[in-house]
């Protein structure tokens, strides 16, 4: 499952990232690698971009950024 | 606010600081060898231990023709003289920002300019893991390393216990626990740093080194791999994670209804509140600028040195630091935003409006501070990754408000619009509001039509931290506020002082005394009375001065936009900073008026002036045709030379300047023509 889609409020771990992008790159040297726990804070406003804890770190995130990474179902 | 290519204010997105041009003699200062880096990961309160270090003594300096936002500043507290360099903060050694790459550079070629000594790197206890990421990198680099574990207090209250004897033991490098904010704990680290430039010797990290590069999935894994195995029996939770406060006022914040009213209200009252709560100290000033003048002129004889002094210096200055109150509030309030961690929340709930013009959130950051002034924006832009994305943003800047062009509204808004109130919203108010408005509603389409042309391309991507919410440190705003503060009562010391003696001068000469005997003598057979004279006399003058002859050249055209030929001169005048036009105008309408007394307030001079049948020069539209002129025109030159810099290009400037000049040109006709005709 894509963290984009991942309900708020619901902990999991990162499975996977497609690599391959500045910005994955970006997000695996903040952390997003196996066995990470990320989760979806919130929402901005208009639906968009989206409140994401990567471990200790809170990021705003779009959805196009939030799917590249692949989190347990 | 506008500033000159040689001094100034810069963001650097996480302080101001003054910039002085002076160029790099060597890398020796005051016997010391080459600097102490300073670097870490953003938010770590890599700035506030900086400052704490240093005493607060940070200046930065231009190299080699680009504006390297390093600043430098003595360590405080050692036998040997030590330089700290603080370096943008950045997450990683491999680069994907200009900010970044300027890090990367200065540390790992040792032919930089800047190439430090040793490096002292900033850690957050409550990322530890993170922020061991740059640790790694930079122990790969094998230079002498001291570490400094800040926030451990936050980190104690989180239930997380750091062990720094053991997490030194590992790196093979000085760790030392801190609380930036806390000069009794930064002690041991001085010593360290002192130890460090005695005996200066390589990292010895007892868990290997993973041998990789940096690009591919594998290298970050493993470098993580590193970090974990470093970080066993190191970081140790002792009670369990819970919901933080930052958290739950999140939940509020950047709520998708609630946040959004929340921070439009913030903006509002900030806008607000510059014309409100400014307003008693700018009559405290004004009243004592009235004096001052009052007594100057009747200490003085008669005569043009008592002209030059009261109208050309006094006035001149005077009619500038009125506003100094004005502009203190708006580096308040950016500062406070900033350093309470809440502009990034309004980067992160503005993204969806940012991206519809091609942008995305981050640009958000830059613009707002951009309303403060310009220069350190464009510098700011330098964090955003995505090239294009960065160009548009600097080319947008100008756009925005900034705080040279808030005396011109302050001055037309308080003279032509009536102090109505509706409830709590003063109309005065609301049309400075509605001002700062126009920069943003012409300048975001102006970013659609460029990342639809010259800039087109994919949208860039947005990683944006949202650090935990702190309240805002004191010495940090009160250090930003003061610096802009002392930056622009310096230039009003110096450039506007120039402009204003030139000014004076070209408004002063040649002397007409074939037009001085024609009024004269027109005066004696019709027995005007003796003010009437002096007032006629004067305008006489002006108009027969270098000034005067090319006010009328230029009137065919202004007049389409409801000015004067002396509004035209002041426009012109004000070409290397929007301040100056306000000593302009106020120079020219008491030279020829008969409110010639420099301590008459704005209000008169404005109401008293007229055309030459009569006819008041200032009316409504009048007054807001030139408001909206200056808030899209690119009058400052240190902003051109500073878009030339980060550009790396004369054509940007170029554009900026014809382009901005056509757009505020034909507003300013636009809103005369109907105004005028609606009014």
């Amino acid at each position: 499952m894509k963290l984009a889609s991942l309900p708020t409020s619901l902990p999991r771990k990162v499975v996977g990232i497609k690599s391959g992008c500045a910005t994955a790159q970006r997000l695996m040297e903040l952390g997003v690698i196996r066995g990470l726990e990320v989760e979806v804070l919130g929402r901005a406003p208009f639906g968009d971009p989206l409140r994401v804890r990567l471990g200790t770190t809170t990021v705003a995130l779009r959805s196009t950024e939030a799917s590249l990474i692949e989190v347990d179902e | 606010m506008t500033l000159m290519p040689t001094e100034g204010t810069s963001g650097c997105g996480d302080c101001s600081v003054t910039t002085s041009n002076r160029p790099p003699t060597a890398l020796t200062i005051g016997g010391a060898s080459a600097p102490i880096a300073l670097i870490g990961n953003p938010n770590t309160g890599k700035t506030t231990l900086f400052n704490a270090l240093t005493g607060y003594r940070r200046h930065v300096a231009n190299y080699a023709g680009v504006t390297v936002e390093t600043a430098r500043g003595p360590l405080l507290g050692g036998p040997r003289q030590i330089e700290l360099l603080d370096l943008p903060g950045t997450y990683s050694l491999s680069p994907i920002s200009p900010d970044e790459a300027l890090v990367r550079d200065i540390l790992t070629d040792p032919k930089a300019e800047l190439h430090p000594a040793g490096v002292l790197v900033i850690v957050d206890a409550t990322h530890l893991r993170r922020n061991l990421y740059l640790v790694g990198q930079l122990l790969e680099l094998n230079r002498p390393v001291v570490i400094a574990v800040n926030m451990t207090d936050v980190a104690r209250t989180q239930g997380l216990e750091i062990d720094c004897r053991l997490l030194s033991e590992r790196l093979g490098a000085a760790v030392i626990p801190i609380v930036a904010t806390r000069q009794a704990t930064l002690a041991p680290l001085r010593d360290a740093l002192q130890a460090l430039v005695d005996e200066p010797r390589p990292p010895t990290p007892s868990v290997a080194l993973p041998a990789v590069g940096d690009r591919t999935p594998d290298d970050v894994q493993a470098r993580y791999g590193w970090v974990d195995a470093i970080l066993v029996d190191v970081l140790r939770r002792v009670s369990p994670a819970r919901v933080g406060w930052s958290e739950r006022l999140d939940r509020v914040l950047t709520h998708r209804v609630g946040g959004l009213a929340i921070l439009l209200a913030v903006l509002f009252l900030v806008f607000q509140a510059l014309f409100s709560w400014a307003g008693p100290m700018m009559d405290v000033i004004e009243l004592g600028v009235g004096w001052l003048s009052a007594t100057t002129e009747s200490a003085l004889p008669a005569g043009l040195v008592r002209d030059f002094v009261v109208n050309g210096l006094i006035g001149g200055v005077g009619s500038v630091i009125v506003f100094l109150p004005q502009i203190a509030l708006l580096f308040l309030f950016i500062a406070i935003l900033e350093d309470s961690g809440y502009l990034a929340r309004a980067a992160f709930m503005l993204d969806r409006v940012m991206r519809a013009f091609g942008l995305t959130g981050r640009a958000f950051i830059p613009l707002l501070s951009a309303h403060a002034c310009a220069i350190p924006a464009i510098m700011g832009t330098r964090t955003i990754a995505d090239r294009r994305e960065r160009l548009v943003t600097i080319l947008i800047a100008p756009f925005m408000s900034c705080s040279a062009r808030l005396p011109v509204y302050t001055l037309f808004i308080a003279a032509f619009i009536p102090a109505l109130s509706l409830g709590v919203i003063g109309l005065q108010g609301l049309v400075m509001f509605a001002m700062y408005l126009v920069g943003v509603a012409v300048a975001l389409p102006i970013a659609w039509l460029l990342r639809r042309s010259a800039f087109a391309g994919a949208a860039p991507p947005l990683i944006l931290e949202l650090p935990t919410y702190q309240w805002p440190k004191l010495r940090t705003i009160w250090q930003r506020v003061s610096l802009a503060c002392l930056s622009f009562l310096r230039r009003a010391g110096t450039i506007i002082v120039v402009m204003n003696a030139i000014i004076w001068a070209l408004g002063t000469y040649p002397r007409s005394p074939a037009a001085e005997a024609a009024v004269l003598q027109q005066a004696s057979t019709e027995g005007w009375p003796a003010e009437r004279v002096e007032a006629t006399l004067a305008f006489a003058r002006l108009e027969a001065s270098c000034l005067g002859r090319l006010g009328h050249g230029i009137e065919p055209v202004v007049q389409h936009l409801g000015w004067d030929w002396r509004l035209g001169v002041a426009v012109l005048s004000s070409f290397p900073a929007r301040e100056v036009v306000i000593s302009t105008l106020g120079i020219l309408y008491r030279l020829g008026s008969d409110v010639n007394e420099s301590s008459a307030g704005w209000d008169d001079v404005l109401h008293g002036a007229r055309h030459a049948d009569g006819r008041p020069v200032f009316t409504i539209p009048v007054a807001l045709s030139i408001m909206v002129f200056f808030a899209l025109c690119a009058q400052c030159s240190s902003t051109l030379v500073t878009i030339g810099n980060e550009t790396r290009s004369w054509r940007w400037p170029l554009i900026s300047f014809f382009g901005m000049t056509a757009l505020a040109t034909l507003a300013a006709w636009v809103v005369y023509q109907v105004g005028s005709r609606v009014l």
